[in-house]
């Protein structure tokens, strides 16, 4: 089993909504989930947290039966993924990545087209689509054909839309991707609010810090196929050394600002982000702040920006996986120009 | 069952919210069908042909006012007068004329004196449409001068007398089952091809995967809907184009139940055999490469625009399993020859039973998961 930083779970229930028990998905030679393991407890919300690529996705596929599991097992809603998939079927609803709504169709109708495939009844039909597009604050939209609404009510769709046939579990696989800030906070206000009223359990996976970090009970951590840590937001960043972070950039570059950097007190690691940048993690934010702005004056170098902050998510993945969140987002060119001849490497 | 009404209804709902689609697959068969069905059933008008008349004598005048009274009448062509025989060759070679007629000398004596006349006609055969009609009617020309003024009391040749089953098939007429055929494939390819394709790249199918239904229900939903799509199109084909070609046929009500069987059974085995070629595709550009392709190999081996019998072998092998060719010849069978069910009933087994086969070789080769 992957090696995870693990902390005492928080299930309230004496039976898992959500148990992953070492999960293995392979492609040919490539291990894309390798022996993960985890549960989620019901009325949780659970977070995966990863860069694109990390199996995320692979993951979330495979406990709503859209991918078969190579090892190991999934136990959704105390129903076995590989065994009983129409009866996890029955009990889960997923917002998968890309928007499955039909934007020829209107609101109302694509809903009513998914309540049918869920087999709700006729007379709790339109009772359903009317309390879901409530919850999604979408009522006065229903007669809208999709294709006209907003990248974030489109959004609401989709979770209206998964929520149709009144599931107990609800799988969200990044969710507010692509959405502006103001319409990603606003679908965060609506998962709280749809957890506390409708009592469900979510699933869902995110390359946002600060959505795992608002949303959710419980996160894991997911890098390379690899569940590296998991454990409450709190405690995740405090099984990070160091309880502040210090931003610092000088206006120019020396080698020998990170041996100094590291020799201050308190401070349990420098990394060196850009020129002249550094993020340095220390036990006091404060302390270590006034030793820098009196070394630097001491040294005649100049401070061009500083700023103290507490742990973050990012500190926490960094932690664990060595390298920034970010860094995984920015994809390597597909084609480089070759040199020219004659060029100098 | 309601799961696959459910498919049904949001595949139709789609259909008919989308005009453009809707009215860019019907319209597309009709263009081709005026354009198709003017420009190759036309005749040659005003051809330039030149006369190198080397005799001038009284036949030679008898058959040039022959010339004249063509390009006043029936127009096929109109005489340029030439002297030299070498220079009207050479004209036909470079198409500044279609065609040159040799009268040679000694023409006049030869045809009374019954000597072997003979009559030069030089030809641009790169273009056998216009070299053909041109031969066609200077043949017709020749038997007619030819033919005594009295007729013999005892005829001695023999005379085949052409009895015509149907009224004359002008070619808009005769492309018309093709157009129908065609309009339900474009329908079919890309109600049942492309918008299959993009939807499973769009993550529509995710959506449905998800969800309790089963393998069989999302097959066969997903193709009666297209099937649906293909009936309405045949069926709008089928008047439209009947009511433009000046077929009455449309308001017979035993051919129109023979008709609407057999775009049924069409719409069935159109559509099973693009899922089938669809089912593992997931690549949108797939279909849309396939397209031309599919259509030349399907629309042409179906004896639609050129008899079978004149196919070689391996052409002919595979229009005895394109389904173009049935439907093609059950049309044909409606429209032009009013034959009612028996003509037809071949075509409806053959159809129906490709269409189930392929459906049920299909089924089992669609994916539950991604």
């Amino acid at each position: 089993m992957a090696k995870a930083k693990n902390f005492p779970e928080t299930q309230s229930g004496p039976r898992p909504a959500i148990a992953v028990e070492h999960a293995v998905k392979r492609y040919g030679d490539f291990e894309a989930v390798k022996d993960v393991s985890f549960s989620v407890a019901a009325g949780e919300i659970f977070g995966l947290l990863g860069p694109n690529g990390a199996g995320k996705s692979t993951l979330i596929r495979m406990m709503t039966t859209l991918i078969p599991i190579t090892a190991g097992k999934a136990i959704i809603a105390g129903h076995d993924v590989a065994k009983e998939p129409d009866a996890v079927r029955r009990m889960i609803g997923v917002i998968p990545q890309a928007l499955t709504s039909d934007p020829d169709l209107t609101v109302q109708e694509n809903l009513s087209i998914y309540a049918k495939l869920y087999s709700v009844p006729k007379a709790q039909r339109e009772k359903n689509i009317h309390e879901v597009l409530e919850a999604v604050d979408l009522l006065k939209w229903r007669d809208a054909q999709v294709k006209t609404l907003s990248g974030g009510m489109r959004r609401r769709v989709e979770i209206a839309r998964g929520l149709v046939h009144n599931p107990s579990i609800f799988f969200l696989d990044e969710p507010t991707t692509g959405l502006d800030p103001v319409s990603r906070i606003a679908v965060w206000e609506m998962l709280n609010n749809l957890r506390t009223t409708r009592h469900l359990t979510m699933l869902l996976t995110t390359h946002y810090m600060e959505e795992a970090d608002k949303l959710c009970d419980r996160i894991a951590i997911v890098d390379h196929g690899t569940l590296v840590a998991l454990g409450t937001p709190i405690e995740l960043k405090q099984s990070v050394p160091g309880a502040n972070v210090v931003e610092v950039h000088f206006d120019r570059e020396t080698p020998e600002w990170q041996a100094r950097l590291e020799g201050l007190d308190g401070v349990t690691s420098v990394q060196a982000e850009s020129a002249g940048f550094y993020r340095v993690l220390t036990s006091s934010g404060s302390a270590t702040t006034m030793q820098l702005v009196e070394l630097a004056a001491s040294l005649g170098e100049t401070l061009t920006s500083l700023s103290v902050q507490n742990t973050t998510l990012d500190d926490v993945f960094v932690h664990y996986t060595g390298r920034q969140l970010r860094d995984e987002q920015v994809k390597p060119p597909v084609f480089s120009m070759p040199p020219r001849p004659g060029a100098r490497p | 069952m309601n799961r696959m009404l459910a498919i049904i209804e949001r595949e139709m709902r789609k259909f008919f919210r989308s005009p453009t689609l809707m009215i860019m697959s019907l319209m597309m068969p009709i263009l081709q069908l005026v354009i198709m069905g003017n420009a190759f059933g036309g005749k040659i008008v005003g051809a330039r042909v030149a006369v190198v008349d080397y005799d001038h004598g009284p036949e030679a005048v008898r058959l040039r006012e022959s010339f004249d009274a063509i390009a006043a009448n029936i127009k096929t062509f109109k005489t340029v007068e030439y002297n030299d025989e070498m220079q009207a060759r050479e004209d036909v070679r470079t198409g500044r004329i279609d065609a040159a007629v040799v009268i040679p000398a000694q023409y006049s004596r030869r045809v009374y004196s019954q000597d072997a006349p003979q009559l030069g006609l030089v030809v641009d055969n790169s273009d056998q449409f216009t070299s053909g009609s041109l031969e066609a009617e200077m043949q017709s020309l020749v038997t007619a001068l030819t033919t005594p003024v009295i007729q013999p009391r005892l005829a001695n040749s023999i005379a085949l007398e052409i009895v015509e089953l149907y009224p004359y098939v002008n070619y808009m007429k005769f492309l018309l089952p093709l157009t129908i055929a065609l309009a339900m494939y474009i329908s079919v390819m890309i109600g049942g091809g492309m918008l299959y394709i993009d939807d499973k790249a769009r993550g529509v199918h995710e959506g449905y995967l998800v969800t309790p239904i089963t393998k069989f229900e999302l097959v066969f939903g997903m193709n009666i809907a297209g099937s649906m799509k293909a009936v309405l199109a045949g069926i709008s084909l089928t008047v439209i184009g009947s009511l433009m070609a000046g077929l009455g046929v449309i308001f017979h009500p035993e051919a129109l139940a023979e008709l609407i069987c057999l775009i049924i059974v069409t719409s069935i085995a159109f559509n099973g055999m693009m899922f089938l070629m669809m089912v593992r595709v997931d690549d949108p550009l797939v279909p849309r490469a396939m397209f031309g392709v599919l259509n030349t190999l399907l629309l042409y081996p179906s004896g639609g625009m050129y008899p079978i019998k004149a196919f070689p072998r391996w052409l002919q092998a595979i229009s005895i399993i394109d389904p173009f060719t049935y439907c093609v010849h059950g049309f044909k069978a409606i429209l032009l020859k009013d034959g009612g069910f028996q003509a037809i009933q071949f075509d409806l087994w053959f159809l129906l039973i490709f269409g189930i086969g392929t459906l049920l070789i299909a089924t089992p080769l669609f994916k539950r998961t991604l």
